[in-house]
């Protein structure tokens, strides 16, 4: 391992530190002032900013070394891409909070992009050479301009939370208490998935199956959590390693599935803790944190940033990536399921702003968009790399 | 059809709303709304105003945003529903899709067939899904537009009292206002971009109309795309083959009509290597084992100059030597040949050795062009190795007891050799295959045995020719330009009125009203002109409180 890729990774380490810090910071901001003044930028929003932005300088620094080193932009692997991701968000976030001057927006945006960085660093994380397909300065232009594009619609997701965090009736159990348990559940379920990856990786639990796959041909494959789905017709190398409960069919991928199904679990067991400890929904439990939000501009930042992010998205993940086709697989369309789950992104966001422009879908329902959107774009770089594979699946 | 006279005096198109000129409200409708709706400028759109004749009723249908929304939903869910189970083009070569899914995926990937989700994007009802959306674009577009237009070219600069009164930025107060706080309003007014009208005393400041134009321009961008990808399958636009070409190989490009020729020089793949490549690579390789590098092929391109004469045999003058990699197609006329795919170590000759059993004497060499080999291979001296019978692809002896072939692709040569030598001048019979000899007519004293094979990779390039391109292109640039028009910026207004001894002041703004607010706040900061508020917001708020 080189110097350079040394220090890239160190850098990448500073920046998730003042990132926290920074989250920190935002809190101290909102928290409510004593003699009851406006809300606005205090001494701990700007120190918040600050820290934020030279967090934003690391990362990049992070990212140029990077490049030096591997000699290609890197964002050739879901590590590098979601890091990426994670840097847009917080860029984003950065020209969002220049126009708008919102502290609150830093205490919900900073700990999703510190939360992606943590899941980025679960995945392989050594730096690859390009593959031929991959060789081209397409790689850095269309997928960089992707990253921006769905960075700045993170931003329109976080804004819409938080609108609905401040706006949803916390005093009774309703549907819509449900569904923002829903999406807490899944943002703690991430963060169930670094603790219990990080847990059985410092333990070094490895089992080894033997199994048959989809063509029908021996292989064998290492488990890194106790199996509780195993591969088809899998074999148990290793000793003394929990036995499978079920076992699956050869076109699912045991190993993938067995993760996410750990995921969910430990995300559970995280979510349950939290509840039974503070004896409230965690919706309810994050909006004091909002009580001086004023709601009207949060939905004005959301539709806001679906208007700067949309097309962004558009030209790097439908027009630039039709160009690189174009080049690279001698067509510029081929319904590959990465490309169909573009223009899904694509057509929802257009649908988005029909909605919004022409029937007037204001307010909660628009939030409640925005966050359906973001599902859309998680799901696209999640699990139509890890489950349904494509051209796309080099990661 | 009856035009519509307000009272100010402008003659206004049947179905309008809102007064073209002055705004005032023309139909009971708008009298009694709390707020105008400023979406279309109240002009007379031709959905709203007519319903009778089928024509009517299909524009109506077309012209609605929310069924324009519900047919992207459908597209969109529908599209989801291919990715499912990879589509029909995507499963492997050598498997047919009515049993592959079955298999594969069981009583789901059965399912998944019968309903035709396994070539779901190339079905009739989804063509007729996004053509319904293209429809839906240019009728939509046309509905609003024009009107629109129409409206906004009218606009005059005062304004009626109660159509300021129902913009939802809005304030008034009594007296009048200075003339220098209006000329110093003015300035900041023009510092911030805005084009400044006035006419006896009132002032309507705009900026950013042509936003208002961005959702057309972007709809028109579309229809083009669209329009491109359709024109895909009329003849001569679109050419799509494959061309498997062995190293060494010339071969008519197919799509040219026989103008062009190709030879493969050679075919190269190399994988990284941890000696050889940057040494941060190393651990990765490690990891993954064989990372590839390059596929290529050194390539001749040539045109026939006897084309036009019939009967004569091509003339090939090279047009140019060029490397095919993937990701640097070569081009030439319109078409692009993309390296797509290979196969290595493709048997080419085989080589045997006449031997005597008994002595493991070799008498001499036979080389076997596996695609053309010859009937006798005379090796002197009274020796002679006939070949009786070539099977390029072995597959077993026939129920005839002959030996079978597969496909005349030499995958798995074999042959039935007469062996000639001095002692047996009429021969005797060997059948020779890989890993496998028999001596159907009885034991023989000689054999072929196996020496040498000589092999050669297959390169598989894709050629496209694709006149479509441009359209596509041209639809994209003008979808970016319309979106980033529509988007980045707001179209905004504000008008000053001073009637009756009031001062009456009102803006409206397709969108970022805080951000409006915050101008206008810091424009008209300090002068004795009213600021406008939130008559929504704070009435919002009240409903809140109580």
């Amino acid at each position: 391992m080189s110097d350079l890729v040394q220090w890239s990774g160190n850098l990448l380490y500073t920046s998730f530190i003042l990132y926290l810090i920074a989250t920190l910071l935002f809190g101290g901001a909102i928290l409510p002032k004593k003699n009851g003044q406006k809300q606005g930028v205090n001494r701990w929003g700007k120190l918040g900013i600050t820290i934020t932005v030279l967090g934003f300088i690391a990362q990049l620094g992070y990212f140029f070394t990077r490049w030096a080193a591997a000699g290609h932009a890197p964002v050739s692997n879901l590590f590098e891409f979601i890091t990426f991701f994670s840097m847009m968000l917080v860029g984003a976030f950065i020209i969002i909070y220049f126009l708008y001057k919102l502290p609150v927006l830093g205490v919900f945006a900073l700990p999703v992009a510190l939360v992606t960085i943590a899941y980025a660093s679960m995945f392989p994380r050594e730096v690859s050479p390009l593959i031929p397909a991959l060789q081209s300065h397409w790689l850095s232009i269309h997928v960089t301009t992707v990253a921006a594009g769905e960075g700045i619609l993170a931003i329109s997701f976080i804004a819409g939370l938080i609108y609905l965090v401040k706006t949803i009736d916390q005093s009774k159990k309703s549907k819509q208490t449900f569904w923002l348990e829903a999406i807490m559940y899944g943002l703690i379920a991430v963060i169930g998935f670094v603790v219990i990856t990080t847990s059985f990786r410092l333990a070094g639990y490895e089992a080894e199956f033997n199994y048959v796959n989809k063509e029908g041909q021996a292989a064998s494959e290492t488990f890194t959590l106790p199996a509780i789905v195993g591969p088809n017709e899998g074999e148990l190398l290793t000793e003394n390693r929990f036995e499978p409960i079920a076992e699956m069919p050869a076109f699912i991928n045991a190993k993938k599935l067995n993760t996410v199904i750990w995921s969910l679990a430990t995300g559970f067991v995280l979510y349950w803790l939290i509840r039974l400890l503070s004896r409230k929904r965690v919706g309810a439990l994050v909006q004091p944190l909002v009580k001086n939000v004023n709601k009207d501009l949060m939905d004005e930042v959301s539709y806001r940033a679906v208007l700067i992010g949309f097309p962004v998205f558009t030209l790097g993940g439908l027009i630039f990536a039709m160009i690189w086709a174009q080049i690279a697989w001698t067509r510029f369309w081929g319904w590959d399921p990465k490309e169909v789950w573009a223009l899904i992104t694509w057509l929802f966001y257009a649908a988005f702003l029909h909605l919004r422009l022409s029937r007037g879908w204001h307010g909660e329902k628009s939030a409640w968009l925005a966050v359906v959107g973001f599902v859309i774009i998680m799901f696209n770089l999640v699990a139509v790399n890890l489950v349904i594979a494509g051209l796309h699946s080099y990661a | 059809m009856g035009k519509v006279k307000c009272e100010c005096g402008h003659v206004n198109p049947h179905g309008t709303v809102l007064c073209e000129s002055c705004g005032r409200a023309l139909t009971e409708e708008a009298k009694k709304e709390k707020f105008h709706d400023m979406r279309y400028e109240g002009s007379a759109r031709r959905s709203q105003t007519y319903n009778k004749t089928i024509v009517d009723k299909v524009w109506n249908f077309f012209s609605s945003v929310k069924v324009g929304v519900w047919l992207i939903v459908l597209t969109l869910i529908a599209s989801s529903l291919g990715t499912i189970f990879p589509q029909e083009f995507y499963i492997p070569n050598n498997v047919t899709a009515d049993t592959y899914y079955e298999d594969t995926y069981g009583i789901a990937g059965k399912i998944y067939y019968m309903l035709g989700f396994h070539d779901l994007y190339n079905s009739i009802w989804f063509i007729a899904l996004v053509a319904s959306i293209g429809v839906s674009l240019v009728i939509c577009s046309l509905d609003r537009v024009i009107p629109l237009h129409r409206a906004l070219k009218n606009q005059r600069v005062a304004r009626h009292t109660t159509f300021m009164k129902k913009q939802r930025l809005f304030a008034s107060r009594e007296g009048t206002i200075e003339p220098q706080e209006i000329g110093k309003v003015k300035e900041s007014l023009k510092e911030s971009r805005y084009h400044i009208r006035e006419e006896d005393g009132s002032l309507l400041a705009e900026k950013g109309r042509f936003s208002r134009w961005g959702p057309y321009v972007n709809h028109i961008g579309l229809i083009i795309f669209l329009i491109g990808a359709m024109l895909r399958s009329v003849e001569g636009m679109y050419v799509d083959e494959l061309l498997w070409i062995r190293e060494g190989e010339t071969l008519e490009i197919p799509g040219t009509d026989g103008e062009y020729y190709l030879k493969n020089e050679q075919f190269i793949m190399e994988n990284y290597d941890k000696e050889k490549d940057s040494e941060v690579f190393s651990e990765a390789i490690e990891e993954n084992g064989v990372i590839a590098k390059n596929y290529q092929t050194d390539a001749i391109l040539y045109r026939d100059e006897n084309r036009d004469l019939p009967g004569a045999e091509p003339e090939l003058v090279e047009v140019k030597k060029e490397d095919i990699r993937v990701n640097e197609p070569m081009k030439f006329d319109q078409f692009a040949l993309y390296q797509n795919g290979f196969s290595q170590n493709e048997m080419k000759a085989m080589e045997f050795m006449l031997t005597n059993k008994e002595t493991q004497e070799a008498v001499g060499a036979v080389k076997i062009d596996l695609f053309n080999p010859k009937d006798v291979y005379d090796l002197g001296n009274g020796y002679k190795v006939e070949l009786l019978g070539y099977y390029p692809d072995y597959d077993g002896i026939g129920k005839d007891g002959e030996p079978k072939t597969k496909s005349p692709v030499p995958n798995n040569p074999a042959f039935l050799f007469n062996l000639v030598s001095p002692e047996h001048p009429d021969g005797e019979v060997a059948f020779t295959a890989i890993r496998q000899t028999m001596e159907p007519m009885g034991e023989t004293d000689y054999k072929m045995e196996f020496s040498n094979i000589e092999t050669r990779d297959i390169s598989a390039l894709t050629v496209r020719k694709d006149l479509t391109l441009w359209i596509l292109a041209l639809g994209g640039t003008i979808f970016m330009i319309g979106v980033i028009q529509g988007s980045f910026w707001a179209h905004r207004r504000l008008w000053i009125r001073q009637v009756d001894g009031k001062v009456y002041v009102a803006a409206h703004t397709n969108k970022n009203w805080h951000g409006l607010q915050r101008e206008l706040d810091s424009i008209i900061e300090h002068t004795s002109i009213p600021s406008p508020e939130d008559q929504q917001a704070s009435e919002q708020s009240g409903k809140e409180k109580n």
